[in-house]
């Protein structure tokens, strides 16, 4: 518990900390603020790979976010700067790759893998099922009384 | 038969996934296709590292293919890259353009007198605008361009022996090739 609240409270105050560093780019328009962080969010920085370029503060990226800043308050809107930066850096720039032919597997291979799952998943449980079904033979069954009658019946005698 | 061909799936599964990863080993996340290949070069106008008053623009670059190399005075791999871009200036066998992005002026023209200058001409960069219309992420860069401003390759990471002799060659005369 004390280490959750630890954790919490170090996440209160980082949070404005990483904040801080984009207050410099205001809009008019509070809509079009949230565009822009939305926006920032969702790019990659080519220079560290696993941050957006809303977090980091390599030159590349702040060069990058004044850019798209002045596309924005240019009046341009959200597609056109997604264009403008696939069309430099390639889909890589998008944290969520575009749905086409060549990204077809990294879309729909977890759902394909899925069913198939789901599929071997039933098939089995079925050939469970049907194994505990089987029916004993008049004879089997014969058998199988006359050994738990014995088992109860020597119930005492076990040791 | 068919019961032991099923305790083969898991190995089976392991080796498919053995294989991409290893693969993945090799593999360098900087690397990244860059999407201008097949493309002009972006157009610009900007002035000269040893001439600010004289702008060039990517016009003035036709006619002839050339190397596009981005280069900074902060960058360490450009230092270790330098002396083989001399030598293959020297050899005569295409034009290479510097780009020098984000740099000192002064820096950029001392590094050039110390190091050797390997660039028909230096175009300077400082705001790093043409670079972003380059798709360039990080220095060295290098592009190789046709006589008509395509784009045909882009390295990202140092001009090597091994990446003349191995890739760039055979490009050049692909591109002599295909006229």
């Amino acid at each position: 518990m004390r280490n959750i609240l630890f954790l919490l409270i170090c996440l209160i105050v980082t949070g404005p900390l990483h904040a801080a560093t984009l207050a410099e780019y205001k809009f008019d328009d509070p809509a079009k603020e949230e565009d822009f962080r939305h926006l920032i969010e969702q790019m990659r920085c080519l220079v560290c790979q696993n941050e957006s370029l809303a977090g980091s503060n390599a030159d590349l990226a702040v060069d990058l976010r004044n850019e798209i800043y002045g596309m924005m308050k240019a009046g341009q809107s959200k597609d056109d700067v997604i264009d403008f930066m696939v069309q430099r850096y390639g889909d890589f720039v998008l944290y969520s790759p575009p749905v086409k032919p060549s990204t077809y597997p990294i879309w729909f291979g977890p759902l394909l893998l899925f069913l198939l799952g789901t599929y071997l998943l039933m098939r089995a449980l079925k050939k469970k099922k049907q194994s505990q079904e089987t029916t004993l033979s008049e004879e089997e069954q014969k058998r199988l009384e006359s050994l738990l009658n014995r088992s109860s019946d020597t119930k005492d005698v076990i040791k | 038969m068919k019961s032991h061909l099923r305790y083969a799936i898991p190995l089976i599964i392991f080796a498919v996934i053995a294989v991409f990863l290893f693969k993945g080993m090799y593999m360098n996340p900087r690397e990244i296709p860059s999407p201008l290949i097949g493309k002009s070069v972006p157009e610009f106008a900007l002035p000269l590292l040893d001439q600010p008053d004289t702008q060039i623009t990517n016009k003035d670059l036709l006619g002839k293919p050339y190397l596009l190399n981005v280069w900074a005075t902060w960058c360490v791999s450009c230092r270790a890259e330098h002396s083989t871009l001399v030598r293959l200036a020297r050899s005569g066998l295409i034009d290479i353009y510097g780009l020098n992005w984000k740099d000192d002026r002064a820096g950029a023209q001392t590094w050039l007198r110390q190091l050797g200058n390997p660039y028909v001409k230096t175009i300077f960069d400082q705001k790093g605008r043409t670079a972003i219309d380059l798709g360039v992420y990080g220095a060295p860069e290098t592009f190789l361009v046709d006589s008509k401003g395509v784009i045909h390759y882009k390295l990202a990471g140092p001009v090597t022996p091994e990446f003349i002799n191995g890739t760039l060659v055979p490009l050049i005369e692909k591109m002599k090739n295909e006229g």
